[in-house]
């Protein structure tokens, strides 16, 4: 029951991209067509993931017994950045496929807040490793979820007549602004 | 001299952060639920962007370039760590509004984007001014910003009433923020142009 809560309030409540204002800048900047939103989304869920894993790892057994925890935005902004660089040169080697589809979104995502501000919230939050887990891989659905819906929004904007200042981010935003709307109508259902 | 103060000024207007550059969006649309939160993010922006430009600029000739960017983000995380450090002793309750946001300094793209555009390629005294213009550039936007949301949202700026009565709460909310930051940025557009 636990678990329930915590994947559909971070899925749909507490949607991290349209509610906690996490993930903004990819959210706008690569949402243009279906295919790479899908793509971004997926690389996301993929490096959340392992990243919560092991900063939670690094959290409870490092960072906390030695008395550290101040030493906790460096450790996790490093540990994010090689694990990004070493699940690239992995998937290169190991799926060539999967590379192919998800190879230039990897880089990008250092500096993607979502994960950094994830592995946070999990320490935050006081969850245990497997409820860190199931938070991490809600959240990134939620972000993926967003991705898609918002490309989706934006191909069809696209072919539509907007006023000269409007064009591109303000429209964007104005859009993304209703969709968050749409998000709040979420709240309460835990 | 003059060149000093085209790099201090370009980052409110010109070559603002926020409405031109769209960077960082992620603290602005977050924290700017109030003229004075977005004030104090702005202002704890502004010094982790000048002391890493100012570190990174007497640093850049010792670092191979390959390790460049790690090197960077150690920088840059270490002034955060400060920061983190600083607001929670001195000023409890903003840190508190702020949140999560004070540590996601680090994964702000405009500190990284300038230290890596501006302060690994300029002297000291540049990048300092550079830094310190964009970060107050960046403040400034937020406290428009914030100041356009708690004003509609809740008839106030920095606390003092202005307006009484029961306002459009949603502005406050994150589907407000969305919505101003948009038009914000168009306006922006608009008088970039026209100029």
């Amino acid at each position: 029951m636990e678990y329930i809560i915590i994947i559909i309030s971070a899925i749909f409540v507490n949607n991290i991209v349209l509610a906690q204002f996490l993930g903004i800048c990819p959210f706008v900047g690569v949402s243009n067509k279906l295919s790479t939103s899908i793509g971004m989304g997926s690389a996301v869920l993929f490096v959340m993931t392992l990243a919560t894993l092991v900063t939670w790892l690094i959290q409870t057994y490092i960072l906390s017994p030695l008395g550290i925890q101040f030493l906790q935005t460096i450790a996790f902004i490093l540990v994010i950045a090689a694990l990004v660089q070493m699940v690239e040169i992995i998937l290169k080697k190991v799926s060539p496929a999967l590379y192919g589809a998800l190879g230039v979104f990897l880089p990008l995502i250092t500096t993607n807040c979502t994960v950094l501000g994830v592995a946070i919230l999990t320490v935050q939050k006081d969850f245990s490793l497997m409820e860190g887990v199931v938070f991490a891989i809600s959240n990134a659905s939620g972000f993926a979820l967003a991705m898609i819906i918002f490309a989706g929004i934006r191909e069809h904007l696209d072919l539509m007549e907007v006023p000269g200042g409007m064009r591109g981010v303000p429209i964007a935003l104005v859009t993304a602004g209703i969709l968050a709307l749409a998000f709040m109508g979420f709240t309460g259902i835990v | 001299m003059n060149k000093n103060l085209k790099n201090f000024t370009k980052g409110f207007i010109k070559e603002n952060p926020v409405f031109v550059l769209t960077l960082g969006l992620c603290p602005t649309l977050g924290v700017s639920t109030s003229a004075i939160n977005g004030l104090g993010m702005g202002l704890a922006t502004a010094f982790v962007l000048m002391m890493s430009n100012l570190v990174v600029s007497l640093v850049k000739n010792f670092i191979p370039d390959k390790v460049r960017i790690p090197s960077f983000i150690v920088i840059i995380a270490s002034f955060v760590t400060i920061v983190e450090l600083l607001m929670q002793a001195y000023v409890p309750a903003l840190f508190e509004q702020l949140g999560l946001f004070i540590p996601l300094i680090v994964v702000n793209c405009i500190v990284l984007g300038r230290a890596e555009a501006f302060a690994s390629k300029n002297g000291i005294v540049a990048s300092v001014i550079d830094g310190l213009g964009m970060g107050l550039g960046f403040a400034f936007a937020l406290t428009i910003l914030g100041s356009i949301r708690e004003l509609l949202g809740s008839g106030a700026i920095f606390s003092i009433n202005l307006i009484p009565g029961d306002l459009m709460l949603v502005f406050v909310l994150a589907p407000g923020a969305f919505i101003v930051l948009g038009y914000l940025i168009a306006l922006s557009n608009k008088l970039n142009k026209s100029k």
